[in-house]
Parts: C-alpha cells; sequence; structure tokens
C-alpha cells in the first residue's frame, strides 16, 4: 500500500490562516470578515498586513454575512470567519436569502467543525452544517483534509466565481498531503488503489482512512482510499468508477449520517449503481465534552471504527 | 433635472402600475408600495447619480437597496420606467417564468436589483457593506437604503445600526418608512417600538425627519438635506412618515391593505382617482 508520512501535526484552521496571508499578498480584491474570533481563525497575519481589507464585526453574525453579500457588489471576495456553527445554522436565512440566492462571491470559513474541537461541547459542535450548506442550490462544500490542503483550498476558492462553505476544524491533525498543492474543487483524490472496498473519507477522517486501510491490508484486504474533499459538487464518476471495481464503499465524516457526505453517495450509488453502503458517521445526536480523541472514539469515527464498516460492509457484497 | 410636473406625473402612473399589477394575479402588496411612491420617484429620478444601463458592481454610481422587498410593484414600476427594463414587462409580476419575482431577486437577471428581499431585516447589512466596498474603491458615491418600520423588529437591524455607527459608515443614508402598520395590525399593537429616534441617535446615527413622505417637494428637500450630511463620520437615517395605501383613498390609513389586492370594481376606482399619464404597460 501506498505510504503517506505525516510531516507533523498542524490545525487545519491554521492552514486557512495561512492561505489568507499568500491571498493577502497576491489577490488585492480579497477582505476578511470575522465576528469576534481572530485568534481561533488564525489570521492575525492577514490582518496586520492588511487593516483597511479586514472587517471585525462583532458577535453579530447575522449582519457579518449581509456585510459580506454587499461587499461583493462592487467586486471584492469577502472570506467570512467564525465557527462552522455560528456559520451555518446561526446564520441559515442570512446565507439563503442574502448570499445564495442572490449568487454572491462569500466564501463562507468555518473553524472548529464537528465534535473535535472539544471540551466546548454540544453547544459549539455542530454536526449538521454540510448537510445545511449543500442543500443550499449553487453552495459549493469544501471539507479538506489536512493543514496543506486547507491552504490550498483557501487559495483556490478565491478564483471560483461563487458561494462557497470552506470547512475546517481545531484540532492538530496529520498533515501528509503534498505542501504547495494545486486544489482543483471537485475532484477526488485517489490516495491508495484497492480492489475489496472503497473507502470515501472527508477532512481528516482521509487519514483515519489511510491508518485503516494499512490495517485491513494486514488482515489480507485490499482497500482503495478516496479523499473527497468537495462534497459537492461531488465527483460522481470517481465514486462510480471505484465502486464498480469493489462492489462495496464504507464513507468516512465527522458530521451526522443525515445529510453529510455519506448521504451524497448514497443517493448517487442507489441512482446509478446500487452498491452496499456503511457509514462511519455519528447516529443524529449531538456531542458532548471530551477530548477529541475520545469524542472520536466514543462516537465511532476513528480508524478502527472505520476498520469495522469496512469487515461489515464486505460481507455485505 | 425632471421639471416637477414631469416627477407628479411619474407618482400617478407608478400608482397605477402598482394596483394593475397586483389586481391582475391578485396577489402582492399594494399598500406600502403606494406609501413609498413619491420616495422612490424622487431617489431614481432626481436624488441618485446613476450611470447609464446597469452592472452588478455599480462602481461609480449611487446604490440603492430595497430591505423590505414585499413593496416589489413600486420597485418594478420605478425601475422599469427608470428604464432599467421594458415597462412591458411589469405585466409579467408575478406570473411563472417571469423575472419579476413576488420578492425582487438577482436570480432571474433582472437589471436594477441588487440584492434578493423578502425575508425582512437583511438589507440594512448589504447595504453596509456595499458602502464598505465603496470606500474601499475610492468610490464617492452613496448608498441608499429603505426598510419597514415593522422590519425593526427584526434582531439584525439593529447589530447593522450598532456596527454602522461604529464603524464610521457615513456614505450610507437609511430611510425608514414610518407608516405605523404592520400585517397583524399597527405597530404599536404589534410590538411598540418606542422612540425611533431616540433609538437611532443612541445608537450614534444622525437622524432626520421627513414628516410630508408622500410629498414630492418634502420627499426630495428632505434626502437632499440627508445628502448634505453625508461623509461627516455618522450614517444617516431618514424617518420617513407616509400613508399605507396613499393616492387610493380606500387603501389609506389601515393595515387591510398591507398584501392584499384589489378587485375589478375596487381597481376601477383606483385607476380613476389616479388618472394615465406616461402610459399604462
Amino acid at each position: 500500500m501506498k505510504k503517506y508520512v505525516d510531516q507533523g501535526k498542524n490545525d487545519t484552521r491554521s492552514g486557512y490562516g495561512a492561505g489568507m496571508t499568500e491571498l493577502g499578498r497576491t489577490n488585492p480584491n480579497v477582505v476578511a470578515l470575522c465576528a469576534d474570533l481572530i485568534g481561533s481563525l488564525k489570521i492575525n497575519q492577514f490582518i496586520e498586513e492588511n487593516p483597511d481589507r479586514f472587517f471585525q464585526v462583532g458577535i453579530a453574525e447575522a449582519n457579518m454575512m449581509g456585510i459580506a453579500a454587499g461587499l461583493t457588489i462592487g467586486g471584492k471576495i469577502p472570506f467570512t470567519g467564525t465557527f462552522a456553527n455560528f456559520s451555518t445554522g446561526r446564520v441559515y436565512d442570512q446565507i439563503r436569502q442574502s448570499i445564495a440566492y442572490s449568487d454572491k462571491n462569500v466564501k463562507i470559513c468555518a473553524s472548529h467543525a464537528g465534535l473535535t474541537l472539544g471540551e466546548d461541547g454540544a453547544t459549539h459542535q455542530i454536526l449538521e452544517d454540510i448537510g445545511l450548506m449543500k442543500m443550499l442550490p449553487g453552495m459549493t462544500v469544501i471539507n479538506p483534509c489536512d493543514y496543506n490542503q486547507t491552504k490550498a483550498a483557501t487559495i483556490a476558492i478565491a478564483e471560483h466565481e461563487g458561494p462557497v462553505y470552506l470547512r475546517f476544524g481545531r484540532p492538530k491533525v496529520a498533515n501528509f498531503t503534498p505542501v504547495d498543492q494545486k486544489f482543483e474543487i471537485g475532484k477526488a483524490l485517489m490516495l491508495n488503489e484497492g480492489t475489496d472496498v472503497t473507502i470515501v473519507a472527508t477532512g481528516h477522517l482521509v487519514w483515519e482512512a489511510l491508518i485503516a486501510a494499512e490495517n485491513l491490508e494486514n488482515q489480507g484486504v485490499s482497500a482503495e482510499v478516496i479523499n473527497i474533499h468537495t462534497i459537492k459538487p461531488l465527483d460522481e464518476a470517481a465514486v462510480l468508477k471505484s465502486v464498480k471495481k469493489t462492489g462495496c464503499i464504507v464513507t468516512a465524516e465527522e458530521h451526522n449520517h443525515l445529510g453529510g457526505l455519506g448521504e451524497s453517495i448514497a443517493r448517487v450509488l442507489a441512482t446509478k449503481h446500487p452498491t452496499p453502503q456503511e457509514f462511519v458517521a455519528t447516529n443524529d445526536t449531538f456531542g458532548e465534552s471530551g477530548t477529541p480523541a475520545q469524542l472520536m472514539e466514543k462516537y465511532g469515527l476513528n480508524n478502527k471504527a472505520i476498520e469495522q464498516a469496512v469487515l461489515n460492509v464486505i460481507k455485505r457484497k | 433635472m425632471p421639471t416637477t410636473q414631469q416627477l407628479e406625473d411619474l407618482v400617478r402612473q407608478t400608482r397605477r402600475d402598482i394596483i394593475r399589477m397586483v389586481h391582475k394575479v391578485n396577489s402582492g402588496h399594494p399598500g406600502g408600495s403606494l406609501g413609498c411612491t413619491e420616495f422612490l420617484v424622487s431617489l431614481y429620478h432626481e436624488i441618485m447619480e446613476l450611470k447609464d444601463g446597469f452592472d452588478m458592481d455599480g462602481v461609480g454610481e449611487d446604490l440603492f437597496f430595497l430591505s423590505n422587498g414585499h413593496i416589489s410593484p413600486v420597485f418594478y414600476s420605478v425601475l422599469a420606467r427608470r428604464g432599467y427594463f421594458p415597462v412591458e414587462e411589469l405585466s409579467t409580476f408575478r406570473l411563472i417564468n417571469s423575472r419579476l419575482q413576488g420578492h425582487p431577486t438577482t436570480h432571474e437577471g433582472l437589471p436594477g436589483v441588487r440584492i434578493a428581499s423578502g425575508s425582512l431585516g437583511q438589507g440594512m447589512s448589504v447595504a453596509i457593506g456595499a458602502a464598505l466596498a465603496k470606500k474601499l474603491n475610492k468610490d464617492t458615491h452613496l448608498v441608499y437604503s429603505l426598510h419597514g418600520d415593522g422590519e425593526l423588529q427584526e434582531g439584525q437591524n439593529w447589530e447593522a445600526i450598532m456596527y454602522a455607527a461604529g464603524n464610521k459608515v457615513d456614505n450610507l443614508i437609511a430611510t425608514i418608512d414610518l407608516n405605523g402598520q404592520q400585517i397583524d395590525g399597527s405597530t404599536d399593537d404589534v410590538l411598540p417600538m418606542g422612540d425611533l429616534r431616540a433609538k437611532f441617535e443612541a445608537f450614534g446615527w444622525e437622524v432626520m425627519d421627513i414628516e410630508e413622505g408622500n410629498s414630492l417637494e418634502a420627499v426630495v428637500a428632505g434626502m437632499k438635506e440627508a445628502k448634505s450630511k453625508t461623509g461627516k463620520g455618522k450614517p444617516i437615517c431618514v424617518l420617513l412618515r407616509t400613508i399605507m395605501g396613499n393616492g387610493v383613498d380606500f387603501m389609506m390609513h389601515t393595515h387591510a391593505w398591507h398584501g392584499k389586492a384589489p378587485n375589478d370594481e375596487q381597481l376601477a376606482i383606483g385607476l380613476e382617482q389616479n388618472a394615465e399619464t406616461l402610459g399604462d404597460y
């Protein structure tokens, strides 16, 4: 199996911050907004270098979304920054009407997604944001897997015309994709070719999927691992090509199984190539306080859970 | 600049357009539309500096945002008669496959519209964003917005009002249509909002009153004064006192015509009270 090396654990939100720093230097139309969470979003350097292109809106996310929509009128490319919970559920109607329905070129950048923000607990741990955002017509939904990919995605979405939801997180996770990679929106990445099962993962569960694949190889199971960083538009061709070879699939994401990546893939498979599928995702539940590792273990989102799901789905072939 | 007679002709023709549009599809919001006719006609023909044609970015011209999107009939009529799209298209209001949706949208590509509105309380934030973009672009033109008074019950407005003053967004003139009515009754009955002047002032805005919001002369003079107050460190709020349903006697001074269309007889009476001036669509 192809080997991937962790270049040193890092948080994906810092990848966002690094991407913003680069955009600040290369694209004069990029502006940043933040709702009292500069430190959490790691955009200090962008602000320092581009004070005129930063807007601190305070604890007022609805207003932030509206201001972002307005800034596009005049050619600016606004990047909003707050936690995923406050980037989506709290401001759904503002995004729906003023951004999505109004076809505004706003980049909604959301940190602290999922359970792994940890100790703050369920009030801050949104597990429904992918569903909320992918349901909006015209919205692109991206969930990169590590620091390097988040940086690349941040830079890439500035070139994409239209609203984007970019999801990343708080914990330090393995950083294993290439430095300065070219990020192609909507293009699934084949990480390991296999023949017995397809594992499609998004976000930091991609790394967990690679560990699971290695463990499975030792048990004689050949797993294909695909990184789906773009949940919408979904790379349907890559998924279909893979399952036609392997005959079964496991999807893995730090999100509710309702509304997430797994459901998007299930729709494709149900209509185009019915295939046994198992879901590694949370089971219609809120989270709770704990360390990221404890939460991943308790809610069944780690490499062990993926491994077990693979063994289960293979039996259903 | 148009003459007073030309503005009056536009107002009367716009009133006809409004009641004919809502009558045809038996839906829409004539009350607030009629109340804001003088304001929007003044804005688009006398107050705002506008380029020919339409582009979304609107650099080098004044911008207007309608936050209370349900008064789309007056907005559409004024846009059409200002030349943004053919006047005949007003006949498609609220019909299937029309660019004139029930509430305004950019989604169908109607020239003159820069944001969707209808879900209330969002327009001031958008107007602030557009005003900030003008400052970044070193564009000295102004941003105008219109809001219903009942709409101020939405909390997002107060986030925006706080932001605009705190950040000296002084190229913005936000007008509140103070007609005192909302769907369920008078604003005082539904949710009293207290002293709006004092509230805006407490948030740090420059506040002006236009007492005769249905007098062309008063509106033009008031908005010119509002313009003169821009660029001085404070956003401008205009409290525009209007009469809902103005110009059609049986629709006036009541919330009953907020979102109700006239029947054939009522339409005939309304048209009789507003003789054709520029030609019906």
